[in-house]
């Protein structure tokens, strides 16, 4: 095995812009989004695949950035918690969280409102089990869910209003 | 965590990368989705060299049903799998695929890999082992074709040579009158299974034809029940054949204890589930629509 990987160039779209950077291939998606591109809202939890702390939209799908390779990611198009907002304003989603509790210590919300925006995005009056199905990637340890199931209801009607 | 260094390399095709498989050599694997392999190299029970990333290949992700055969891209996701209204037609690949993880291990992971990482605990050999299923390899010296059976070899071994990749898995559509089901107890959606229950079975009249039962993660392999199928071929299922059917699963079922319970736990498991698995699919055999999930304990 070579001691020096040859690195890879890649490109993406994180939160609509554009960027390039050239990186060992054995880096994580996480770790490009919080130590190259210092956008640190996506968190680690479990390093496992397990608690969905880190879930980021991938071409419009919740996936796990740490259990995919930053290389993996070569011209997609990614989306983290910061770019929820828009123009300074949080988004339907995080209003939604913000009003209903969804939320205590806050290390999972970043991956809860991801995996939400994917569910309201294809699915924009959820049932209580499919809005249960779309978070069991996403490991809890503050709120018992409850708050965050309302808060999800909640979105979806602020959203429906537009 | 950081796996051990690897060199890259991107695939084109298949074809491209079995030709890579063939001149790497040694140390060399596939990257598809990830979700098994990039955990296993976490913990470093993988430190592959050369990692050769098919995810960028076009045409290796389909559904189609062909006569009587469903056939799929080993590059399909269970996501895409699960939401495919020809997949839903046979209840257990539906089942296995929606059931899998949870939505983002379902975007990423692929059916391909699941079968060439070959867990134990893995879902989609145990729900393809009650079915009549193929897998289609290719490499530089041309084209096989395995039953499942013979592709699963052991706990984390496959019969693929070191220069084939998956291309497709080949589902024979049951007959008319058939049912299915797959069932686990999971602690949670993301962990895998306590224990694992694929049924399939054909009714005439109220009489059982055919039935394949599967048992995943209680032992190295999927374990085909040869002593349940017995106690229900040629019978009505009633509560009598249930029970024996539950109690041949328990005694066939091999498991180790570990954190998700002891050998004995497992078992009773096994033999629970079957029951379940067994309702279900006598209810779609007869055109009942039967919605059934894993158990979350």
């Amino acid at each position: 095995m070579p001691d020096e990987p040859a690195p890879v160039t890649l490109k993406l779209k994180v939160n609509g812009k554009p960027c390039a950077l050239t990186v060992e291939p054995r880096r994580l998606l996480v770790e490009l989004l919080r130590e190259d591109l210092d956008l640190t809202g996506t968190h680690v939890g479990c390093d496992s695949s397990y608690c969905g702390a880190c879930t980021v939209l991938m071409n419009g799908r919740a996936v796990k950035s740490c259990t995919m390779f930053g290389v993996q990611a070569d011209g997609a198009e990614i989306v983290t918690v910061e770019g929820l907002e828009k123009d300074g304003q949080l988004g339907p989603i995080q209003t939604a969280f913000a009003e209903a509790y969804g939320l205590q210590c806050g290390y999972c919300t970043p991956g809860l409102l991801l995996s939400a925006l994917q569910l309201l995005g294809s699915n924009p009056k959820p049932q209580e089990s499919e809005i249960r199905k779309a978070i069991a990637g996403n490991t809890c340890r503050c709120t018992g869910y409850q708050n965050v199931l309302k808060a999800i209801r909640l979105a979806a009607e602020h959203m429906a209003k537009g | 965590m950081y796996t051990a260094a690897f060199e890259y390399h991107r695939a084109s095709s298949l074809e491209e990368a079995a030709t890579m498989l063939s001149q790497i050599g040694e140390g060399a694997k596939i990257l598809a989705g990830g979700q098994s392999l990039i955990p296993l190299m976490k913990l470093r029970l993988a430190a592959p060299s050369h990692l050769i990333d098919i995810g960028f290949t076009s045409g290796g992700s389909y559904i189609r049903e062909e006569g009587r055969l469903l056939r799929l891209g080993a590059l399909t996701s269970h996501a895409e799998i699960e939401l495919s209204p020809v997949a839903q037609r046979i209840a257990i690949v539906h089942d296995c695929a929606a059931g899998i993880a949870d939505v983002q291990v379902r975007n990423r992971g692929t059916i391909g890999g699941s079968l060439a990482e070959a867990d134990p605990s893995g879902d989609w050999a145990t729900a393809l082992l009650a079915l009549s299923a193929e897998v289609h390899l290719i490499s530089p010296a041309g084209e096989r074709t395995l039953a499942l059976d013979d592709f699963i070899k052991d706990a984390y071994t496959t019969a693929l040579r070191s220069n084939e990749v998956i291309a497709e898995i080949r589902v024979h559509v049951p007959d008319a009158g058939s049912g299915g089901a797959y069932i686990c107890l999971k602690r949670a959606a993301p962990v895998y299974a306590t224990a694992s229950v694929a049924v399939e079975l054909k009714l005439e009249g109220n009489v059982c034809r055919q039935p394949a039962i599967v048992l995943g993660c209680v032992g190295l392999r999927p374990i085909r029940v040869d002593g349940a199928e017995a106690a229900l071929r040629g019978r009505e299922i009633d509560d009598v054949a249930l029970e024996a059917a539950g109690e041949a699963v328990r005694v066939a079922a091999d498991p180790e204890s570990d954190m998700r319970g002891s050998a004995e736990y497992k078992r009773t498991v096994a033999g629970a589930l079957v029951k379940r698995a067994l309702r279900a699919a006598l209810g779609r055999a007869r055109g009942e629509i039967v919605e059934t999930s894993h158990l979350y304990a």
